[in-house]
């Protein structure tokens, strides 16, 4: 369980550092001596940097970061419920634990536009399939007389504004 | 080993824990048993030509690199290509997705290094667009990414 807007800044080296990264890892045969020949850093401490962060949890995943969409994945569900307040944190729990559920988060709502404060991420191969899942793991956990949608993604725009924002993480 | 195999090979090992040492392709391609050019070669075809991977990088905790936030638009259906052409161009914006839903039809992430650059994103859009936006910064998180099972 991670909450949001608790951590302190990270030095100005580290940020630099993830800022290199953010285009990913060069493809070469020294790949962090030539990460770190952009922002001034050795091999040595390229490696030593991205060591601690992984050691400190501030890196919860390092590697090749797979386009669910291309990987057969088509079809990708954001299942969204409204639910008590003083239940989200429980159900978020259940629900980020099951099998299905590749990524669970709170989210603020929108009051009087969107009433949905959980969401789910669900990807599989057929969209039929997915619906189904999707229903039985709701009933089975006794959820699916909270208020609930499934909205499933139809296209992936391409990214035209330069490879520094691609996709880097979720939100 | 043939090339798809390889790439399928390489999906599975190097999703989470990459080497982190001087040469990490070498140390992958030893794992596997093949030449270290292989395994480049094989990381640069599923990055620009299959688009099978993003890029090899890291994934952080939330929070703790730079703000984000989840949006979306009400794009009426015949200005929906239009409209997110520009929300691409945008280069805080990532995961920008047409989602089947009567109203809120374009989602996207925008990240940038602090919240009020975050901000002007979002306001720019919405001034832009002149479309009703939902801002859906996360609250907390309950599981962790650790990849693509691919098999």
């Amino acid at each position: 369980m991670t909450a949001v807007d608790r951590f302190p800044p990270l030095p100005d080296a580290d940020m630099a550092l993830v800022a290199a990264l953010r285009d990913g890892l060069p493809l070469s045969h020294r790949p962090y001596a030539d990460l770190g020949a952009r922002v001034g850093m050795s091999e040595a401490e390229v490696l030593s940097r991205l060591s601690a962060l992984a050691e400190a949890g501030i890196i919860r995943r390092f590697g090749a970061i797979v386009r669910h969409h291309e990987a057969g994945y088509r079809a990708n569900a954001m299942v969204v419920l409204d639910v008590p307040d003083e239940r989200v944190a429980e159900v978020g729990r259940t629900l980020g634990g099951e099998k299905a559920v590749t990524l669970c988060y709170r989210r603020v709502r929108a009051p009087g536009r969107w009433p949905y404060n959980l969401y789910a991420m669900v990807h599989g191969r057929d969209r039929a399939v997915v619906t189904a899942e999707v229903r039985e793991m709701l009933a089975r956990l006794g959820l699916a007389r909270l208020p609930h949608d499934i909205l499933f993604s139809t296209h992936r725009y391409k990214q035209t504004g330069g490879r520094y924002g691609r996709a880097r993480g979720e939100a | 080993m043939d090339t798809s195999d390889l790439k399928a090979r390489l999906l599975e090992v190097a999703q989470r824990d990459f080497p982190l040492t001087p040469r990490p392709y070498k140390t992958l391609a030893d794992r596997l048993g093949v030449a270290e050019d292989a395994v480049i070669t094989a990381f640069r075809e599923m990055t620009l030509d299959d688009e099978l991977i993003s890029r090899i990088g890291a994934v952080y905790r939330t929070g703790t690199v730079g703000a984000s936030c989840l949006a979306a638009l009400a794009v009426p259906e015949n200005s929906l290509e239009k409209t997110a052409e520009f929300v691409g161009t945008f280069p805080e914006v990532n995961h920008n997705y047409r989602r089947d839903h009567p109203h809120w039809t374009l989602w996207f992430v925008v990240t940038a290094p602090d919240t009020a650059g975050r901000d002007a994103v979002l306001d720019r859009v919405e001034a832009e667009t002149g479309l009703p936006l939902l801002r859906l910064p996360m609250v907390e998180a309950y599981h962790l990414d650790l990849g693509f099972p691919l098999r």
